[in-house]
């Protein structure tokens, strides 16, 4: 059975700028998929997503998340949807004074889970991310790419349902942006939803998952699984 | 347990803060400890000068002259007037040989000229001594005790005693003002101190909120950074305060000027001096960091 795990019904937002950066959009989005969204600058991407964990609000309609209402969310209840979802950027946002494995543990000891649970846990990660030895390193020390793989293992350690990733190949060169979209695939195979931004085109193609293509703050195509060419 | 481990993240964290910011941590702790040095030298001024006027008012005494001819049944007609009297702490009747006594006792020179008058010729005049209870309505009580019949003469210092007093309560009064002017100026200067450090790790304040840190989460290692800040900052101050009074005390032995001006003993002033100074560091770190952070929170 297909569930639903993102719904935006009739999602408008306009900043206090007066641009409207999206219009009247529609979209459903089914646990354990993959999305590309495309499509030009300024087409409404990066809004989208952030309204998605709430960094935006939606100026009218409705986006549910989980369940969650998230338009609907006051700022002091905003860290309830972001535990439940996992954001990866374009670059990278690590803690620098802090060693790798601090980084992804940072998320799971604001909880307060016990310690030799959270060293399970963020080696487990950092396994899946392919970079387990790299444990005491500081995020300078380390590769564009390595330092993507830092951010994509705090974004899932704490196993949430969704990945957010906003252009996360976007300073990568091309041979460690397919690693790390081998990464990614293989997190969507282990059953988390993952929405990714990008204008990589190759990718894309390569990929051959759900595309989104946005234009003026609507939704231009949504070519389903293997049909984007 | 889950409880325990989170204020125990929260310290680890606040003490990370302290030290891995250590340039910023430095110019808080700078700011608190300059501060808290003058609040010091402000208090210790401020609860000596607190302690002359004590001690001025303390050894005040009306001094009501009766005359040498009066009968014993009289005088003791004044001495239950005087005890009926609100504002009158204590009083002692002295009689004329006492007071001769005591005055030969304290003075060879006067112990010399009184051993050769006979006791007819003694001048000195029988005496009430009165202690007030309320040093500022002494002109009043002495005004009624002179009016009392038999009375010749009353004497307290006047003038001099007022004037003394009202210039020790305007000293601690300005003390106290300052004290609490620096107070509110530091806790400003560490807000915006804090601030800077925070404005520095607006970005860690941000992944932190991106992870799914709630505000409490966010705020409490910074409240605790300030706490530590505040800690750290109180260290100096406490140590010249112990140090310094011990030092002053001992120099001037006790007293500043003559016998008659004594200074506070160091203990246990120096240590509860310390923890006031310790407990406004303290606050005041803590209420700028809260101040800094919660600026940073409105996302």
């Amino acid at each position: 059975m297909n569930v639903d795990l993102i719904r935006l019904t009739n999602v408008k937002k306009t900043y206090n700028t007066g641009v409207t950066a999206i219009r009247d959009l529609n979209l459903r989005i089914t646990k354990g998929d993959f999305v590309f969204i495309i499509g030009a600058t300024g087409c409404g991407k990066s809004t989208l997503i952030k309204m998605l964990y709430r960094e935006e609000k939606p100026t009218a309609g409705q986006i549910l998340v989980g369940g969650i209402d998230v338009g609907k969310l006051r700022n002091g209840k905003v860290y309830k949807i972001r535990r439940k979802i996992g954001v990866v950027f374009q670059d990278f946002k690590l803690l620098e004074k802090s060693t790798v494995f601090e980084n992804v543990a940072f998320a799971l000891e604001i909880f307060g889970i016990p310690k030799d649970e959270i060293h399970a846990k963020v080696v487990k990660a950092l396994d899946l991310v392919g970079l387990k030895d790299k444990i005491t390193s500081y995020p300078d020390q380390l590769s564009g790419g390595q330092q993507q793989r830092v951010a994509i293992a705090r974004a899932i350690v704490n196993g949430p349902k969704l990945l957010i990733c906003d252009e996360p190949t976007g300073n990568l060169d091309k041979e460690t942006s397919k690693e790390i979209m081998a990464v990614l695939n293989e997190i969507n195979k282990l059953g988390t939803t993952i929405i990714m931004v990008t204008h990589d085109i190759d990718i894309v193609k390569e990929m051959d998952k759900r595309v989104i293509e946005l234009d003026s703050g609507r939704v231009l195509n949504d070519f389903e699984r293997g049909t984007y060419r | 347990m889950k409880t325990f481990r989170i204020i125990g993240r929260n310290i680890r964290d606040a003490f990370k803060g302290v030290f891995r910011n250590f340039s910023l941590s430095f110019a808080s702790i700078s700011c608190i400890t300059i501060t808290l040095i003058v609040v010091a030298v402000s208090m210790v001024l401020s609860e000596n000068v607190n302690n002359f006027t004590l001690l001025v008012e303390k050894d005040v005494t009306i001094v009501a002259f009766i005359d040498n001819d009066l009968e014993e049944k009289k005088i003791d007609e004044i001495k239950k007037e005087i005890s009926k009297m609100s504002n009158v702490e204590k009083y002692e009747y002295k009689s004329k040989q006492k007071i001769t006594k005591e005055m030969m006792e304290s003075s060879e020179v006067f112990d010399s000229i009184m051993k050769n008058w006979d006791s007819s010729e003694n001048p000195i005049q029988n005496t009430f001594q009165v202690k007030v209870k309320d040093i500022n309505k002494i002109n009043d009580t002495a005004d009624k005790i002179k009016k009392l019949d038999g009375i010749t003469l009353v004497k307290y210092g006047e003038g001099m005693i007022e004037g003394l007093i009202s210039t020790f309560s305007f000293i601690h009064k300005i003390c106290i003002g300052a004290v609490v002017a620096l107070i509110l100026v530091t806790a400003f200067l560490i807000s915006n101190t804090i601030k800077i450090t925070i404005s520095s790790r607006q970005r860690e304040i941000g992944i932190m909120r991106l992870i799914g840190a709630s505000n409490l989460n966010i705020r409490i290692p910074f409240i605790i950074e300030g706490l530590i800040l505040g800690i750290l900052g109180s260290i100096i101050p406490i140590v010249l305060t112990i140090y310094g009074y011990q030092k002053l005390y001992d120099h001037f032995g006790g007293h500043l000027f003559s016998d008659f001006i004594k200074l506070i003993k160091p203990v246990p002033f120096v240590y509860a001096t310390s923890v006031v100074l310790l407990s406004i560091g303290i606050l005041v770190g803590m209420f700028g960091s809260w101040r800094a952070v919660k600026k940073h929170l409105k996302i």
